[in-house]
């Protein structure tokens, strides 16, 4: 009896706490462009066949624990000896391996489609913006305006956006959920990602690859404009802000945290991470300038135990002598 | 000597500071325990220089429940820091040392050795044969093991713990951004453990191929011996992938190599690649054993032959040969391309179809069988839910498009841990209530172990369902903490109180364990669950020596057979002849200590040291060549006064005909 109680309270909770859960609507359900739309397509249709699945072997599941259960009047009841039934055996082969099929087939229309300007906004010019991971701050250029940003970027509604990425040092993961998924930011590498927004809207974005202390608030903005007002914006960033130079971008990507920073101007006048022979300003080299020779260990000044005060304090990579 | 003395060891955080004194009190409390026990000799020569596959086996277990009592309070502490948005009970260099340590301890010192001390035990007993074909190796692994895990755990006191997660990527996991020497013993730790993983892996296949009873074909091997070959060969096929890798990461961090350093021209990517050409086929050797497991108890407990057994094997082995072509999955988003995540969409999503096989063969094997509801059996049937939750988000995963919104986030995490909690350690729960007569000579509580059972599984299902829609709403897996104005606070709350109910479910299982060496009845049949297969026809607990009489099978669930047919259960005084054992050696804990003593040098980049103590493994691989000494015997007259002894009681089937 107890027992009973208790489970139903124990099931009240649980209904209040799922129920709150899917009314938040959650963020791959509520797509804001074409590339998220895909992909939910692609979730609901394979939702579908698996619920199917689970409905089906939990079906038999039950019958099967049910019926066959041992009970006081069939203990002396022997099983018979099957060794199989080659048959339904076929069946339960060839169905999932047909599934496999049906899922893979708009999966992998999916995988093209992605890599492309969606459809309907050929016509529209995209832009090219080219993303750089830091420890812990997304880095945004707008090669074209010469613009760059600190952990926000704003773009037009209904253009497409090819995102070029690329890291100044760990690896990253760029994801806007609600325009569309996610792809890696390597350093001396580069990768693409194709992202639209339907509507104007603030979109959270974020890193999902884990990168060091500083990665839980490696966030972004991503804020869709209509035209008029990215113009606008343009503008205002091109007589506004300040001039961004060799030492304050070195200074930028320190292991720290930012807020929103934004400059005339972009580092790839110096430097693009993306090219497999850039060597300079990546973030190891701040600590090869301070050491001596690449590889040696980084002992001592650089333990674990200062990062605490590397992310509080900028100055923090400062204090290394020469060895 | 590049550490600072006053940092040797981790100060300034009160948990840490708990841990260590608890370490200091537990370890005097065993010393001061054996002492007045007057134990010591007692543990040399039973324990730490045995060579029984039993002995082994029970070490490889216990070992493996403390290191589940070690990663789960890791997750405890991660769940507890993630309960409420915005939580300081961790800062984020201890929650990344955290979750680091959970995932390594939780596949490599947990699921390892609890399936590999499953093996140890019953694989030569189900098999027919007197121990594993090179008993002084198979001990030799576990000390490695030993060795491995105790130098990774010691890393939270001293020196402090890797913090790049178990699949400590580059560059990240470098120096350059990883300067503190915890993740040298990641490198380091690893290695040594791996080693005695390989050579289990190869005197398994050894003792699969070569020692099987006379009769034993291969196609009547009971399914549990089918997985662990095939796992066993899976090892020896993945392991020195990883080998190599922690090699060439060793160089990388202690030497100033570049193979993996980004800024020294080395390739990141490739420790991604290395690490999953590892890490995927590491996940099937963990899970096949336990796929084993389930298929004799449900057919112990359905009374019926597994159905479909020779589908079940071939589904096996495509499971193993798909295995080790799907690694891109776990990186789709590194950019490949869509011809490269198509292909390996295909295999990933292919890997589902011996899954269903397998699933189905369970079902009908329970269909027309009369189940018995005993605690193996609960959680068996439990597994089949809760795994086909974990097996289909992990086809939805597959999906390369789709994984694009499902990469790294808590959707992933709950995936994997559907598919390992019920896959491995319910498997493990299973096999240890099952075989446990045959380890102890009792039973474990069967009303404990229902408390054990349900409070387990209601609170896995409370910690890790939620995360689902986490993951789906953008929470990221390895953050320390979140926003309240995310609205994740209630799911990871819900989720928090889970692990408190999974928690106080394990609880019930040490609990269980510590009341069943007291009370629990020892005067049981040496077949207490009417069972099918050879492990069966040995005494509980089983004589050193296995079998008086090597047993001669001549089918599938020979054990069974034998019983219906009474055949090959009695033995008489002139069948037992004397018997031909290995002795036990030191040599293989003697590697164990100078493995962790050279091993714990070179993660504290002291070479000269490090080199004179691995002068010590020169000297015992040497000592073991020149080792003349070829066993003992166990005379027939003593083999008569024990199988005397247990055979012959009232309600066992087997007799003893003077």
């Amino acid at each position: 009896m107890k027992m009973k109680k208790l489970s139903i309270y124990l099931f009240a909770i649980i209904s209040i706490f799922l129920l709150t859960g899917c009314e938040t609507n959650m963020v791959v359900f509520n797509p804001q462009g074409p590339n998220a739309e895909t992909i939910l397509g692609l979730i609901n249709w394979s939702l579908l066949w698996m619920a199917i699945v689970i409905i089906v072997v939990m079906g038999m599941f039950i019958t099967f624990i049910w019926k066959y259960r041992e009970r006081p009047d069939n203990m002396d009841y022997e099983p018979p000896e099957e060794h199989g039934n080659t048959k339904w055996e076929i069946i339960w082969t060839a169905i999932p391996f047909l599934i496999v099929i049906a899922l893979l087939i708009p999966n992998i229309q999916a995988l093209y489609a992605l890599e492309e300007v969606p459809e309907g906004y050929e016509d529209k010019e995209p832009i090219t913006i080219h993303v750089t991971g830091a420890d812990w701050k997304w880095i945004f250029s707008y090669p074209e305006e010469d613009i760059e940003t600190v952990n926000y970027v704003n773009i037009p509604e209904d253009t497409p956006i090819i995102f070029k990425m690329t890291s100044a040092g760990t690896m990253q993961s760029f994801w806007v959920p609600a325009l569309g998924g996610q792809k890696y930011a390597m350093a001396k590498m580069e990768t693409e990602l194709i992202l639209t927004a339907d509507n104007p809207g603030s979109y959270m974005g974020k890193n999902s690859n884990f990168n060091g202390p500083g990665y839980a608030e490696m966030e972004f903005e991503v804020l869709a404009q209509t035209q008029a007002e990215y113009d606008e914006w343009v503008e205002e960033v091109k007589e506004r802000a300040p001039e961004l130079t060799e030492e304050k971008y070195i200074e930028l990507l320190k292991p720290t945290h930012l807020g929103r920073l934004t400059f005339n101007g972009t580092h790839l006048q110096w430097i693009n991470h993306a090219d497999p022979n850039s060597n300079s300003y990546t973030n190891p080299q701040l600590y090869y300038r301070e050491h001596g020779y690449k590889g040696k260990t980084f002992d001592e000044e650089d333990n674990y135990k200062n990062a605490d005060e590397m992310i509080e304090n900028e100055h923090g990579g400062d204090s290394h002598h020469e060895h | 000597m590049n550490i600072k003395w006053d940092e040797f060891f981790v100060t300034g955080d009160p948990l840490i500071l708990g841990a260590q004194i608890s370490i200091v009190l537990t370890m005097v409390g065993i010393i001061a325990l054996l002492t007045y026990l007057k134990r010591w000799t007692w543990l040399w020569r039973e324990w730490l220089t045995t060579v029984d596959h039993k002995r082994i086996g029970i070490m490889y277990i216990l070992s493996g429940v403390v290191m589940f009592f070690r990663g789960g309070i890791d997750g405890l502490m991660m769940k507890a820091q993630t309960a409420v948005p915005e939580n300081e009970f961790l800062n984020a260099q201890h929650y990344n040392e955290v979750f680091t340590t959970h995932g390594v301890i939780m596949i490599l010192f947990m699921a390892m050795p609890l399936l590999i001390g499953i093996m140890n035990v019953i694989i030569p007993l189900q098999i027919g044969a007197r121990d594993v074909a090179f008993p002084q190796l198979n001990a030799l692994s576990f000390w490695l093991f030993f060795s491995g895990a105790m130098l990774f755990n010691i890393s939270f006191v001293i020196g402090g713990s890797p913090d790049a997660g178990w699949t400590s990527y580059f560059p990240m996991a470098g120096k350059e951004f990883s300067p503190s020497i915890g993740n040298n013993y990641y490198a380091i730790a690893i290695q040594i453990a791996g080693i005695g993983t390989l050579i289990s892996g190869i005197n398994f296949i050894v003792t699969i191929l070569k020692m099987r009873t006379k009769g034993m074909t291969l196609m009547k091997m009971p399914m549990f011996s089918w997985t662990t070959l095939i796992t066993s060969i899976i090892i020896v096929a993945a392991f020195p992938i990883f080998t190599v890798a922690l090699a060439l990461m060793t160089f990388d961090r202690l030497f100033g190599a570049h193979f993996f350093t980004v800024s020294g021209g080395g390739m990141d990517m490739l420790w991604a690649n290395l690490f999953w050409l590892w890490g995927h086929p590491e996940v099937y050797i963990v899970v096949l054993p336990a796929f084993g497991i389930f298929s004799e108890i449900v057919s112990t407990f359905s009374r019926k032959r597994l159905f479909g057994y020779t589908s079940m094997v071939i589904a096996v082995a495509g499971i193993a040969f798909l295995s080790m072509l799907v690694w891109v999955h776990h990186f789709y988003t590194m950019g490949s391309g869509p011809a490269v995540n198509s292909v390996f969409s295909l295999t990933t999503m292919l890997i589902a179809v011996p899954t269903g096989i397998k699933m189905f063969n369970w079902l009908f094997t329970m269909r027309k069988g009369r189940i018995n509801f005993s605690t193996p059996m609960l959680w068996t049937l439990a597994f089949i839910p809760c795994f086909l939750i974990g097996g289909t988000t992990g086809v939805m995963l597959a999906m390369a498009a789709a994984d694009f919104q499902y990469h790294n986030t808590l959707f992933l995490v709950a995936h994997f841990h559907y598919t390992l909690i019920p896959g491995v350690v319910f498997a493990v729960f299973a096999a240890l209530y099952y075989w446990w007569p045959k380890m102890f000579g009792h039973k474990l509580n069967e009303k404990i172990g229902k408390w054990h059972f349900w409070l387990f599984v209601i609170g896995f299902n409370f910690t890790f369902f939620p995360m689902f829609f986490l993951g789906l709403d953008g929470a990221v897996r390895r953050s320390f903490t979140y926003s309240a104005e995310s609205g994740y606070g209630p799911l990871f709350l819900l989720s928090a109180i889970g692990s408190a109910v999974l928690a106080i479910g394990f609880a019930m299982f040490v609990y269980n364990i510590y009341w069943s060496i007291r009370h629990a009845d020892r005067n049981i049949s040496s077949d207490p669950w009417d069972a099918r297969t050879l492990e069966w026809a040995t005494a509980s607990p089983v004589q050193d020596y296995n079998f008086a009489k090597l047993p001669e099978v001549k089918t599938l669930d020979a054990f069974w057979h034998m019983k219906k047919d009474n055949e090959g259960l009695t033995i008489e005084d002139k069948e037992i002849k004397d018997i031909h054992m290995p002795n036990n050696s030191g040599i293989p804990f003697f590697m164990g200590v100078v493995f962790t003593v050279a091993g714990f040098f070179l993660v504290f980049e002291w070479y000269i040291p490090a080199a004179i103590a691995s002068l010590g493994i020169f000297a015992g691989l040497i000592i073991r060549s020149f080792d003349y000494n070829d066993g003992h015997h166990i005379h027939a007259e003593d083999v008569r006064k024990v199988e005397r002894k247990w055979r012959n009681r009232k309600g066992e089937v087997h007799k003893h005909v003077g």
